[in-house]
């Protein structure tokens, strides 16, 4: 193991969030104002970005609330728009053979789409900084707290985020995690093939399932590449 | 909704750390993030009103794309890449480019 000091390994970490932070403080701004607009107390609003931090569940629950969804179904529709991270946490376990329970239970629970893609791109770094990757989440999850405390804040002046194009920082982060992530003829098969899958179960009215199905078919897909180009 | 969001993050990791998997099971796991990322980006760039594709010039967020992509690319910075989507569809808007 490299023997890194302690607070040279946050930093690394901290660093390596910042286009994390570019996008969720933004992001978390907007889930601030529409939580405020759509009723749910203060205290709920900054709750959920504490306790569930999950940025499309935080979302779809304000939807689901404002228009008097009851609790039960709210919860049962969040389990499934995040069951895509079932697959994502078991794409990063075979990096993390060495790491005790404890720390792999608070590492899952800041575990999101945007640091998975990070944990991805730098999955071998996973093995010997934990520091530097509990980091990254820390700063991944203060970012979209301090969003939604000053989307909170907000919610009575502003109600448009898009003069700014912060809602295109999402969709411009993915793009760059996701060429790093081609490096390979089969990795890019396999994007290009669950991309399109994806868009068109998605028009096909699978607005809950569409990215774990198209991931599955995907990564399958990719494997059979893979396997084909070697022959 | 904290328990039902924390359990499919918490589990995998829990369950398949420190077990030897089968090497297929780890090829197709390491096909997962480009898959995963893809499946999440494509409809959000192509899908921009109620069920339909919009490949028009009214599509900013595609356009935005087709620049941030090379950029990504050639650049290799997770940083420049972000600046240069948000940049262009604020500046595309500006102008009373699209939506």
């Amino acid at each position: 193991m490299i023997a890194v000091r302690p607070t040279r390994a946050c930093w690394a970490g901290v660093r390596r969030a910042l286009p994390i932070v570019l996008g969720y403080v933004p992001i978390g701004f907007a889930y601030g104002v529409l939580a405020g607009k759509s009723g749910l107390s203060q205290s709920n609003t900054l709750l959920m970005s504490l306790l569930v931090f999950a940025g499309s569940a935080q979302f779809i629950a304000v939807g689901l609330f404002a228009a008097g969804t009851g609790p039960a179904a709210i919860i049962l529709t969040t389990f499934v728009v995040n069951l895509r991270h079932l697959l994502m946490a078991a794409s990063l376990t075979p990096y993390l053979a060495g790491w005790s329970k404890r720390t792999l239970a608070l590492f899952s629970f800041q575990l999101t789409d945007e640091t998975f893609a990070l944990h991805s791109v730098g999955a071998s770094r996973l093995e010997c900084c934990r520091l530097e990757a509990l980091a990254l989440n820390v700063t991944a999850q203060f970012s979209w707290v301090l969003g939604t405390i000053l989307g909170m804040i907000a919610a009575g002046l502003i109600d448009d985020v898009k003069p700014y194009g912060l809602d295109y920082a999402l969709a411009a982060m993915f793009i760059g995690l996701l060429v790093s992530q081609c490096e390979s003829r089969a990795r890019l098969c396999t994007a290009i093939f669950a991309g399109g899958l994806a868009t068109i179960l998605y028009l096909a009215g699978w607005q809950q399932l569409y990215i774990l199905v198209a991931t599955v078919a995907g990564a399958t897909f990719g494997l059979g590449v893979e396997k084909w180009s070697k022959h | 909704m904290a328990v039902a969001t924390y359990l499919p993050r918490l589990l995998p990791i829990l369950f398949l750390s420190g077990r030897n998997l089968h090497p297929l099971l780890i090829a197709w796991l390491r096909l997962v993030p480009p898959a995963v990322l893809a499946a999440m980006l494509v409809p959000s760039l192509l899908v921009r009103q109620e069920g339909q594709v919009a490949f028009s010039f009214e599509n900013l967020y595609l356009w935005a794309a087709l620049v941030a992509f090379p950029v990504a690319w050639f650049g290799r910075s997770l940083f420049a890449t972000v600046l240069v989507g948000m940049g262009l569809v604020a500046l595309g808007r500006h102008l009373g480019w699209g939506g």
